[in-house]
């Protein structure tokens, strides 16, 4: 029976077009390739090649026609055995062609299988739902170290318990890290797990994403994030995205990790905090710690996780020093937010370096007699919103405090969701207190205004609680 | 180092390998399912059953062949761009899944959730199907260190086209390639436009093969039209690569007989330069001469493969356009494990 030739879309827009030209005429044999008529649309003129072999039995729709809907049929293609004669019969759809003589999907199966979903019928968005802290019992000893060292400890333990586990970065072995956070790693787990590269962050984040792919679990330092920033396609579109592109079949289990945000006169270049960039991102976990335990337990969290982790640390945090408990393995849960204080009267939400301003303004607040309940995010994403709307419900006043820009930043997010889902709790507007809208400036004066501020969180606080 | 194969074309022919009866027969049904797989998609592209971007192979038949041919099947990793569909048909994915992913349906290799561009699967150690030019080169490495790390022998087949070519992390690559020694093959299927640019109107230097010279890696330049020279090389490159040498390159000189993609008139070349490619180099049309020439099948032989390549593409197609869509409770998996 009698193929039909459509109307074909040419490209993703398309949807009517001229035919401009029959490139063949009734009684013409044709071989799949063959260029059988040329069609206009409002941006091109292209060629339409047969698909099938046969001869062209007739033309319906003639040269010079305007606005030909795409699957309309153009003409027909006769087969062995067949004649003109035949044609109507393939319009009138009457005689069901035998399975093996289908010519592929035919115009009304086409139509029948056109997307049919409505926006209504999307599903809602799962919830995340946080675990808890793990119970510390009350004998384990607590030892004080830095952050350094407690970076350099996660690495440590994780690659000793999975050979799978490898580090890789400029500088990471043989000079010790040039923040020195992977101090002593070469010498335990020698050059093949601990890898010089060159300056090359393009290309050595895509390479890592690849060896993630076959199953290996790198750990990708970047000397700061403002270099990650070259590697920024393949941590998103490579690693973030590609377990929902396959299916659920390839996975990027992987760390991407090293100091963020400013460090201290660097200029506007070295100073860039990227919570809220790669914090958008759905596929990737982020995780940007305060403390020397919470940098080791999410650490080790972190190598662990199934997915691509952008782990933000602190230059300036480096160095500081807390309590991490002495345990074989001391993991936190990614994803839930430590109450750093609990209070009744303003709920402060911060994270990473904004946690240390918002400490000090909260040991100010406390002594001026304001209550303030101190919430460290800990994980950007999946991010524990449910904590902060409970202290909310109980406080009825948020601030937020981060070293980023405004627009579009964590802040902006966690006042978002307030008013989505804890609108009839507030007291008093969402309050911000961000880094400047400026690149960092170099002069001392300026980088210090453009970074946010004890006196500024105070600030926030006292108009949020209406005691200015 | 660098041994230069530019191959006069009269010259490639004369020494071209010897075929036996089973590679002719294997490459002419594997080309021609690719080619026909294609047909096959534009037409469904056409009548809006397959949306977005659509990149066909059509004319490049011969270098995933060859390269397949030569590579050991389910242990080699490969990697390529977008123009990704004959990768996976001659690496034996499912023709079905692979045309029910560019439909956008439940049965697609990927749910549906992927497209054109985006079709992986571990089992057959293909990771892509990379939507960004040039991406793949540094995750093809990446496979390659991890073969490598793991002290396995399985070799990178990481592909590219000359447009990636121009991309900075192509040459990162190389020098990690290199330096590090992975077992990576980086063939560069030049198919002389990146879109509509053309290789001379965008690279200061077009021997592509040559490209890795800086970095000390070898390279040739192959007619990637004849699938015998594709594997000839392919054989020597992944020798190379898996014997702990390095990287090798790989540059296939192909052609696509369709636009960049469904939308693209191709109106940057002549009509001549594609009817004398097809007429004259077509690497399928190559591989039924010398079969009837050799006797090794009869025309009769040869329409029979025909029928059953027909009959697996149209299966694909009836079940591309049959099978329903993703559920909508697919919206939100696969996002994190």
């Amino acid at each position: 029976m009698p193929t039909d030739i459509l109307m074909p879309a040419l490209s993703p827009t398309m949807e009517e077009g001229t035919l401009a030209k029959w490139l063949v005429k009734e009684g013409d044999k044709v071989a799949p390739g063959d260029a059988i008529a040329e069609i206009e649309t409002d941006k091109a003129t292209m060629e339409v090649e047969a698909v099938d072999e046969g001869t062209i039995g007739k033309i319906f729709v003639a040269e010079g026609t305007e606005g030909v809907k795409v699957n309309t049929p153009i003409a027909a293609l006769l087969g062995e055995g067949e004649s003109a004669d035949d044609v109507s019969s393939s319009q009138t759809g009457t005689d069901e062609p035998k399975e093996s003589e289908k010519p592929g999907p035919d115009s009304a199966a086409a139509e029948q299988s056109q997307p049919t979903t409505k926006a209504t019928d999307a599903p809602a968005a799962p919830q995340f739902k946080p675990q808890d802290d793990p119970d510390i019992p009350g004998d384990v000893e607590m030892v004080t170290i830095t952050v350094r060292e407690a970076l350099r400890d996660a690495m440590a333990e994780e690659m000793r318990a999975d050979k799978d586990v490898f580090v890789m970065g400029e500088e990471v072995a043989e000079y010790q890290g040039a923040y020195k956070v992977t101090q002593g790693l070469l010498q335990e787990f020698g050059a093949e797990r601990v890898i010089d590269t060159p300056i090359t962050e393009h290309g050595f984040a895509g390479l890592a994403v690849g060896a993630a792919f076959a199953g290996l679990k790198p750990i990708v330092e970047f000397m700061t994030w403002n270099f990650g920033m070259q590697a920024i396609d393949q941590i998103i579109n490579s690693a973030a995205k590609q377990l929902y592109m396959s299916g659920g079949q390839v996975s990027a289990p992987m760390v991407f990790r090293g100091p963020n945000g400013a460090a201290a006169r660097v200029g506007a270049q070295h100073s860039q905090d990227y919570s809220a960039w790669y914090s958008h991102v759905p596929g990737l976990i982020v995780i940007a710690p305060y403390t020397a335990a919470d940098a080791k337990g999410l650490l080790k969290a972190a190598i662990r996780s199934p997915n691509p982790v952008v782990f933000l640390e602190n230059e300036i945090l480096y160095g500081s020093t807390g309590e991490v408990p002495k345990m074989d393995d001391f993991v936190l849960p990614i994803g839930k937010a430590r109450v750093a204080r609990k209070g009744k009267d303003v709920t402060i939400v911060s994270y990473s370096m904004g946690m240390r301003y918002a400490t000090q303004a909260t040991e100010k607040l406390v002594n001026a007699g304001v209550d303030v309940e101190l919430i460290d995010l800990r994980t950007l994403r999946p991010l524990d919103i449910e904590t902060v709307i409970e202290s909310v419900k109980k406080t009825g006043r948020c601030v937020t405090v981060e070293e980023g820009w405004p627009q579009g930043g964590i802040g902006s997010e966690i006042a978002a969701r307030l008013m989505e889902q804890a609108f009839d709790y507030l007291d008093a507007p969402v309050t911000r207190v961000t880094g400047k809208d400026v690149p960092m400036p170099y002069a001392a004066n300026l980088e210090k205004l453009a970074l946010p501020s004890v006196d500024e969180v105070i600030a926030a606080v006292n108009a949020v609680t209406y005691r200015s | 180092m660098a041994r230069k194969a530019t191959a006069t074309k009269a010259k490639a022919k004369t020494n071209a390998p010897q075929f036996s009866k089973e590679d002719e027969l294997y490459a002419f049904r594997e080309m021609l399912l690719i080619r026909r797989f294609e047909e096959k998609a534009g037409q469904m592209y056409g009548m809006g059953l397959i949306g977005g971007f659509c990149h066909l192979y059509i004319g490049q038949e011969a270098v995933v062949t060859g390269i397949t041919m030569a590579s050991r099947k389910g242990e080699d990793a490969q990697i390529t761009g977008y123009r990704d569909h004959g990768h996976m048909l001659v690496m034996g994915l499912d023709p079905k899944g692979v045309m029910a992913e560019l439909t956008g349906r439940q049965g697609g290799l990927s749910k549906g959730k992927g497209g054109s561009m985006h079709m992986f699967s571990n089992e057959h150690r293909f990771y892509g199907g990379n939507g960004i030019v040039g991406a793949q080169a540094s995750l093809g490495t990446g496979l390659a260190f991890a073969s490598k790390y793991r002290g396995e022998d399985s070799v990178s087949l990481t592909y590219f086209g000359d447009g990636a070519a121009n991309q900075g992390q192509v040459y990162e690559s190389f020098n990690m390639a290199k330096l590090w020694n992975l077992p990576v093959v980086y063939i560069i299927e030049n198919n002389k436009y990146a879109m509509g640019t053309s290789l001379e109107r965008a690279a200061s230097t077009t021997d592509l093969s040559q490209r890795g010279v800086s970095f000390g890696i070898p390279g040739e330049q192959v007619d990637g039209m004849d699938v015998r020279l594709v594997k000839e090389a392919a054989e020597r490159a992944i020798e190379h690569a898996r014997s702990g040498k390095g990287p090798y390159i790989l540059e296939m000189l192909t052609y696509r007989y369709r636009g960049h993609s469904m939308s693209d008139p191709a109106k940057y070349r002549s009509k001549d330069e594609v009817t004398s490619m097809r007429s004259e180099r077509d690497p399928i049309e190559q591989v039924r001469q010398r079969i009837l020439a050799e006797g090794h099948a009869t025309e009769d032989d040869l329409k029979e493969i025909e029928k059953e390549i027909r009959a697996i593409v149209t299966e694909a197609a009836d079940f591309a356009t049959n099978d329903p869509e993703p559920d909508t409770s697919e919206l939100y998996t696969d996002i994190t494990l």
